[in-house]
């Protein structure tokens, strides 16, 4: 057990959200037509840092998710893109339908991020773990769906995401996690990449999932197995040419995700 | 771009309103499906706002200076699309196309198909919101001297989304939105206050903090002067109820809720131009 968190202690603990944080102040400057809305959970999604730099670009919702989305759909309508942030069982949760008419059919490029996804929210108990995000949004036509693996590609990701014309889902989770990536690490919407290289077992992680990943890998290796971990942000499109050609090297395939099996 | 727009007599606009009634008929007819009542006593209003409220330019439909016009409740679509095709946006012809596979004009209204649509809809209770949406933008760019106009229909005020967005319009003062509702008191199950009563209306969205005109919505002067009047409110939402005979032109089909969601048959089809011919015909003798 100690060998899966044999990083604690040399790597920075951060909350992927707070990469989403600080990549869309830093989008706020840079593009006049980013705007934020938030329902009711402005410093918990960190939006909170949009909102203080750009109060004029920033419209709180309340409680109110079907609210949310389709107020930024007529925001992206308009020439605007806009992020609308909630926790994840909310925000893809609550307000699917509105989000499949009237950003996914309707294809405007609204950004939906949806924080405390995924089993780690913990204590708040089953109905704020999000297990069925990716399930509910990877079906929807246009929706690009992403996942970050740790705060610094959250940035990048919100960056990328801010000049990209396609509606998008972003999973973000609650807890501190290692940053495992760099300010140079790569990132482009809808590229996977080879982690750590191997030649007889190909784990494909996405999210929160791709540090736990890279820990079996290197647990994996002092029994004489190598492993090569693929980390996939962009959950669609999906690299296939990586993905693959991975799977066709090493013969055998693992995936690891922070989500339900089924979806 | 965006020309001087026709001014049209309120005879002339009688006219126009008679022939879209036609259209929807044999459209609803040809498609096999669809909804009748709704587009039928919406004519006016449509009428009101293509050929004389909005200010929009059929050649040029991404008209950066356009009013908006959101369609909530979007199963009604006929009426719209019966009007675009003669204000110009595409050609008469291409309403027999309705809900035939392959058509721009889906049984709901699909934006990224039809130039001039400025929404996709159909599930209902989400066209305020896009219009708050879309109102926000324009304050936030200090455009001024340009309006949202959101039809919605009065069942779909069951939905809980159409009173978060009436919140919303409030609290931002949002007087660039002139909301519409149909109030034609039926819905698909039935009458709308035996289904789940929305009385008192007006007094709803006045406690919802929006400044509330009524009117007869089957008058195409009462709407065009109500769209007036709310176009002078700076400071406040604006919704019009607009109280309209579902079905109305045609008698068999006023007033009753069995035509909300079905279409005519070919007899039913044929008697229902038969009378509207005759409304036609004492429209242009009426003015003369």
């Amino acid at each position: 057990m100690e060998d899966m968190h044999l990083f604690k202690g040399e790597l920075k603990q951060e909350p992927i959200r707070k990469g989403f944080g600080t990549g869309l102040l830093e989008a706020g400057k840079r593009w006049q037509n980013v705007v934020g809305a938030c329902a009711d959970l402005t410093e918990s999604t960190q939006m909170h840092l949009f909102a203080e730099a750009f109060p004029e670009r920033f419209i709180q919702i309340g409680i109110g998710e079907q609210n949310l989305v389709t107020v930024g759909s007529g925001l992206a309508a308009m020439g605007k893109i806009p992020f609308v942030s909630s926790y994840a069982a909310f925000n893809p949760g609550r307000n699917w339908e509105q989000i499949r008419t009237t950003i996914c059919i309707n294809n405007q490029p609204v950004k939906i991020i949806g924080s405390h996804a995924g089993v780690t929210v913990g204590p708040d108990g089953a109905t704020h773990q999000m297990l069925e995000d990716l399930a509910l949004t990877r079906v929807l036509p246009n929706l690009v769906v992403v996942a970050p693996c740790d705060s610094v590609e959250a940035a990048k990701a919100t960056l990328a995401m801010a000049t990209d014309k396609r509606p998008t889902y972003m999973r973000l989770a609650r807890v501190a996690s290692p940053v495992i990536t760099t300010e140079h690490t790569p990132f482009e919407l809808g590229k996977a990449y080879i982690f750590r290289p191997g030649k007889d077992v190909s784990i494909i992680a996405t999210g929160s999932m791709t540090y736990h990943a890279m820990a079996a890998a290197v647990k994996l290796a002092k029994e004489g197995i190598h492993a090569e971990v693929v980390h996939v942000p962009t959950l669609k499109p999906l690299d296939e040419e990586t993905i693959l050609s991975s799977a066709a090297r090493t013969r055998h395939v693992i995936t690891a995700e922070e989500a339900q099996v089924i979806g | 771009m965006g020309g001087e727009q026709k001014r049209y007599t309120l005879q002339e606009l009688e006219g126009l309103a008679c022939t879209i009634r036609k259209d929807i008929i044999k459209m609803l007819e040809h498609a096999g499906s669809g909804h009748t009542a709704g587009p039928m006593g919406l004519a006016d209003i449509f009428t009101a706002l293509y050929f004389d409220v909005l200010k929009h330019d059929p050649k040029n439909p991404n008209w950066d200076e356009r009013d908006i016009l959101v369609l909530s409740n979007g199963h009604v679509v006929p009426v719209r699309y019966a009007a675009m095709a003669h204000a110009g946006y595409f050609p008469i012809e291409e309403l027999m196309t309705l809900r035939k596979l392959g058509s721009r004009l889906q049984g709901h209204p699909e934006r990224t198909k039809l130039p001039g649509l400025e929404s996709t809809s159909g599930p209902l209770g989400s066209g305020l919101s896009q219009a708050c949406g879309m109102a926000l933008a324009m304050r936030m760019d200090n455009v001024k001297n340009r309006w949202v106009y959101v039809v919605m229909g009065d069942g779909e005020l069951d939905e809980g989304n159409v009173w978060e967005a009436a919140m919303l319009a409030s609290k931002y003062k949002l007087g660039n939105i002139i909301g519409i509702v149909d109030r034609n008191n039926i819905q698909l199950d039935g009458p709308t206050e035996m289904i789940m009563p929305l009385e008192d209306l007006r007094a709803k969205w006045d406690a919802f903090g929006w400044y509330v005109i009524e009117i007869d919505g089957n008058d195409i002067q009462a709407v065009i002067n109500a769209c007036e009047m709310a176009k002078a409110i700076v400071d406040q939402p604006i919704v019009i109820l607009a109280h309209t005979i579902p079905g109305k032109g045609v008698d068999f089909m006023e007033y009753d809720f069995h035509w909300h969601g079905v279409p005519p048959d070919h007899e039913q089809a044929m008697k229902a131009l038969k009378e509207l011919r005759t409304l036609q015909g004492r429209i242009e003798s009426e003015h003369q």
